[in-house]
């Protein structure tokens, strides 16, 4: 129930998934006009670069997870409800996942190819960035929790979670490195997919907490 | 069920300024207090005190079922309703998709939704998005989750101040008939409420 209200609020708001598509798909346009367009540079830039520009768009989007609530005071309600916040705020992050994290991550191989990148990574550019954004997500929401009530909330998100991006991104583009260069790709796989359930299960203890103190 | 509410010693702050010290209030099921008190002493505070949201620097909120004490959480998740200064109503979505979710979270039937707009009168509002609603309009759509969904204890933050006097007096019908079915209602007013509500003046 929770989650469907979800989906509908973040497919409608500001654009929703197209908004963080067309940023992802901007941010990678300028990759080849900052650094030059030689092809040899470029399709070595380009995996970890798909990876760094989906981080960012991921965190575009998060700004308004919990602050619409705060301000309108739905989150009264949801902390008034008969779920615990906890599980209000997995399904909050989990509806981002799939409006922003999921269209990114099927966006990303097509960005990474263009760039330059091998097609024969796309499927592992796609799973990488699939799980990844889950961290993202979550790790996000996070962010976006603790930073509620203050005035340049979306400045401080990215300062707060940018830092926390770090682990999956190395994972990930290590994991398509070392896929790409036919060596073994699945210990990034698994240590990515860790940190994603980590954030996974840890991440809506901290939300919830950080918007309890919020109200408070 | 929830049949009583009983507050003791309650001391609320925000930040440094501490807003009232050592009050005192006990509701049975069936009563209703207006709660008065000049702009800034903590009528909300104490209202949101009550519903959990604010944690107080001292004092005891207790909870009371028919058959002992109701766990605190389990008052807050299912026997309280706050209606507060926002409506928590999101401008994009429309009025009938908003107060099916708030209906249906607050735990009230299927039908229930269906009847309270029946009630309220919201029924011509449905299909409009919430940013065209007038803030009268609001406050009607937000007072339906209260029809919708029972729940024993009322905690209304001036819930009629945007209301007309008609709807005022349809309210008061309301409350009257939530009172009647052993429910209770704390209400942080400056105008009278259209009930017999005994008088809670909030002081420093």
């Amino acid at each position: 129930m929770l989650l469907g209200r979800e989906l509908a609020l973040s497919w409608g708001r500001g654009g929703g998934p197209l908004l963080a598509l067309a940023f992802y798909a901007a941010t990678a346009t300028l990759l080849p006009l900052a650094t030059g367009p030689e092809p040899a540079r470029l399709a070595a830039l380009a995996p970890g670069s798909a990876w760094l520009a989906l981080a960012l768009a991921s965190l575009l989007s998060l700004e308004r997870l919990f602050e619409r609530d705060f301000e309108d005071g739905a989150l009264d309600l949801l902390a008034l409800g008969p779920a615990p916040l906890e599980l209000a705020a997995l399904a909050k992050c989990l509806a981002h996942w799939i409006t922003a994290g999921a269209p990114l991550a099927l966006a990303a191989p097509i960005v990474a190819i263009a760039l330059g990148a091998s097609p024969t990574l796309a499927p592992m550019i796609a799973l990488t960035a699939l799980i990844g954004g889950i961290s993202f997500s979550f790790c996000g929401g996070v962010g976006a929790a603790l930073s509620l009530g203050s005035r340049r909330g979306g400045v401080l998100i990215a300062v707060i979670v940018l830092p926390l991006f770090a682990p999956p991104v190395i994972f990930g583009a290590g994991a398509i490195d070392a896929y790409g260069a036919g060596l073994d790709w699945k210990t990034g796989l698994m240590l990515l997919s860790a940190f994603s359930l980590a954030c996974l299960g840890l991440g809506p203890f901290a939300m919830a907490a950080a918007c309890r103190n919020a109200l408070s | 069920m929830m049949i009583r509410l009983d507050i003791e010693d309650l001391s609320v702050a925000r930040g440094d300024r501490i807003l009232f010290r050592k009050f005192g209030l006990s509701l049975a099921a069936g009563e209703a207090a207006a709660l008065t008190g000049r702009n800034g002493a903590g009528k909300t505070s104490l209202l949101r005190a009550i519903a959990g949201l604010i944690r107080p620097l001292e004092g005891r909120i207790h909870f009371q079922a028919e058959n002992g004490a109701l766990p605190p959480e389990d008052a807050r998740s299912r026997e309280l309703h706050l209606i507060g200064h926002q409506d928590g109503l999101k401008a994009g979505r429309t009025a009938w998709d908003e107060l099916k979710f708030q209906v249906a979270w607050t735990g009230g039937g299927p039908g229930a939704a269906e009847a309270a707009c029946e009630r309220l009168d919201l029924k011509r509002l449905r299909g409009l998005e919430v940013r065209k609603l007038s803030a009268g309009q609001r406050r009607r759509l937000a007072l339906a989750r209260l029809v919708a969904s029972p729940r024993r204890l009322w905690l209304l933050d001036e819930p009629l101040a945007p209301l007309d006097a008609g709807r005022r007096a349809a309210f008061g019908e309301l409350m009257k008939a939530h009172l009647d079915g052993g429910g209770m209602i704390l209400a942080a007013v400056h105008d009278p409420l259209p009930i017999a509500a005994s008088a809670i003046e909030l002081t420093a």
